[in-house]
């Protein structure tokens, strides 16, 4: 056995990894709750991937038979209906396990230095599995498919000058048809695929430079013993590659209650009017974009066509989500965990999570004019949010930070 | 070789050198995989122009048809409805179609259409693609009661047009929708994608 270690640590760095990455790479030992979900995101990319493999071995990426095609999996496949529940449902279980993850790094100061480009990457990542997930909304090639990418795309034709030559570019026609969804599957099933798990890999290598993160906001590389090991770390593996398994099962149980109970959930995770194939004559009577973009679909709503184009409303969507970037530079505070902000911080990531929340749901409802009002309100406190970050983060009282990491 | 000898200044002539010739290799390679994104030629020969029978059309009745994979609007208006076309400028972002590109000269008048009372328009709203529903009652109370006099309705982001496909102030779309190229073969035979004959 040894030798068989020796014979591959020579041509391999088998046994240094394994240390680097797990049994040696020592992390913070008072994680909670909230430092479930960067596993469990690995966990649903893993079953994304293997669930799309066997999707992709029967679906048919074309306009004339991809609608067919889906059914026929949901139908006449044995089991299909189960593997295709099972991405469907991975599809918004991702996106909630990501915002909760996100969440954490909010709450806890998770960018700020020397973290940065963590979180760089992660919005990165962010935004490419928004655009995994669209295109792969718009292969069953459903009504909401159809008019949700029509949306969607049309957004990059609103850029001045360029517009409408972009968006013959993205869609290889003149409209919405077989070539973008020909082109969306490639994208869908290689070319994003390959990018998330690349990023996964340089989120986690930079994670595992600077080491992670803990409620406290206390850097645990600060409070060495004698052998160089964190005084307030653990070991990865086993400890919190067990306390992950727990987790994991927990997920998976409500999981598979969603698989099993409600795939649909009730219009959330798999629209209606998607079970009606796509027909470019007729737009449904209600259109709006799965529940994860809808607080964005929200913002372009909400900002007003100027000089005779809606452009700055799609500026506007873009900024909301890149603004996200800048989060490491606009935090002033010298503290990391929410523990010992001060309140107007407290105050501000409490409107803030409010507003997100209610664009969101604004953006799955018809406009009306008590809506439009609503979702300008929320769109200038979710950037004002970022806009203010300087100013509130460094006022108010904040708590000492303790040297150790606390129970 | 030894160390004195080695010319920096060349060296880095090289470097830059064989990174520009690399850069514009990589440019010509990219020509054909951005290229094959464009519409291809059975893309492009898809356009051809469509005819429409509309003999059989009624007062207010909407027919739709697919011309380059954009639904086509085809109805007929109403005497009250085309009297009622020119006293909503006031609620109009463009009631005079000043906004050259979104129909042909000839159909740059009250109307947007060759005849008044048939219009041909493209049913794309020009917020974002979606195709609005056909609202011709007079008085819709969830588009504005009384004042609504028939005319279009965005599910997606709530623009409202007229009969004659002109923008309501204060709504996403920031045009009026577009009105095709097209032109009567017979009294009763639309072609659309081609302009009349001069």
């Amino acid at each position: 056995m040894d030798n068989n270690k020796n014979w591959i640590d020579q041509r391999f760095p088998l046994t240094k990894v394994w240390n680097e990455h797990l049994a040696e790479y020592y992390t913070p030992r008072n994680f909670n709750f909230w430092y479930f979900f960067g596993s469990l995101a690995m966990l649903v990319l893993v079953i994304q991937i293997v669930t799309g493999i066997f999707l992709t071995m029967h679906f048919k990426p074309d306009a004339a038979y991809a609608f067919a095609s889906v059914e026929y999996i949901m139908r006449d496949v044995d089991w299909g209906w189960l593997i295709r529940y099972l991405h469907s449902t991975g599809a918004s279980a991702f996106f909630i396990v990501i915002y909760l993850h996100m969440y954490r790094g909010l709450l806890y100061g998770s960018y700020k230095a020397p973290r940065e480009l963590i979180w760089i990457l992660g919005i990165v990542l962010y935004i490419a599995l928004m655009a995994e997930a669209f295109m792969g909304y718009v292969l069953p090639w459903g009504q909401m498919s159809y008019w949700g990418a029509q949306v969607i795309i049309s957004l990059f034709g609103s850029v001045p000058v360029f517009g409408p030559d972009i968006l013959i570019f993205i869609l290889g026609d003149y409209a919405v048809g077989d070539p973008a969804i020909n082109r969306f599957f490639s994208l869908h099933v290689i070319a994003l695929p390959l990018m998330l798990v690349v990023l996964v890999f340089l989120h986690i290598v930079a994670l595992h430079t600077v080491g992670s993160n803990n409620p406290d906001g206390v850097e645990i590389k600060k409070n060495k013993d004698k052998n160089g090991i964190p005084k307030d770390g653990i070991p990865f593996h086993p400890y919190y590659s067990v306390k992950d398994i727990v987790g994991v099962v927990v997920f998976l149980m409500i999981f598979s209650a969603v698989v099993f109970f409600a795939p649909a959930m009730n219009g959330y995770f798999l629209e209606n009017a998607n079970f009606v194939e796509a027909n470019p004559l007729k737009t449904p009577d209600h259109i709006a974009p799965l529940w994860y973009l809808t607080p964005f679909y929200s913002v372009l709503r909400a900002i007003p066509p100027m000089f005779g184009s809606q452009f700055p409303g799609v500026v506007g969507m873009f900024a909301a989500l890149l603004i996200l970037i800048a989060l490491p530079w606009l935090d002033r505070s010298s503290v990391k965990s929410i523990r010992y902000r001060s309140w107007p911080y407290k105050v501000a990531l409490g409107v803030f999570v409010i507003s997100f929340v209610v664009l969101g749901y604004l953006g799955m409802q018809p406009v009306t004019p008590i809506n439009a009002l609503l979702a300008r309100v929320f769109t200038v406190t979710y950037f004002g949010f970022f806009i203010l970050m300087p100013w509130f983060t460094s006022i108010g009282k904040i708590k000492p930070v303790p040297t150790r990491v606390t129970e | 070789m030894l160390e004195q000898e080695i010319d920096l200044k060349k060296r880095r002539f090289l470097t830059g050198a064989t990174s520009v010739v690399g850069a514009v290799g990589v440019g010509f390679v990219l020509v054909p995989f951005l290229s094959s994104w464009m519409p291809s030629a059975r893309a492009k020969a898809a356009g051809a122009p469509v005819d429409v029978d509309i003999s059989k059309l009624d007062n207010g009745q909407l027919v739709r048809v697919l011309w380059r994979k954009k639904p086509v609007w085809i109805f007929k208006r109403d005497k009250t409805t085309i009297e009622n076309l020119s006293t909503l400028d006031s609620v109009l972002t463009d009631p005079d179609s000043h906004e050259l590109s979104q129909q042909p000269e000839y159909a740059k008048n009250l109307y947007r259409s060759i005849n008044p009372d048939i219009a041909v328009i493209v049913g794309v709203c020009t917020h974002l693609g979606c195709s609005p529903t056909y609202r011709p009652e007079l008085g819709a109370a969830d588009l504005g009661g009384d004042s609504w006099k028939g005319g279009f309705y965005c599910p997606c982001h709530g623009s409202k047009f007229d009969l004659a496909g002109r923008v309501y102030a204060g709504v996403p779309a920031p045009t009026n929708l577009v009105i095709p190229p097209y032109h009567f073969v017979a009294d009763s035979l639309i072609r659309i994608g081609i302009d009349p004959k001069a």
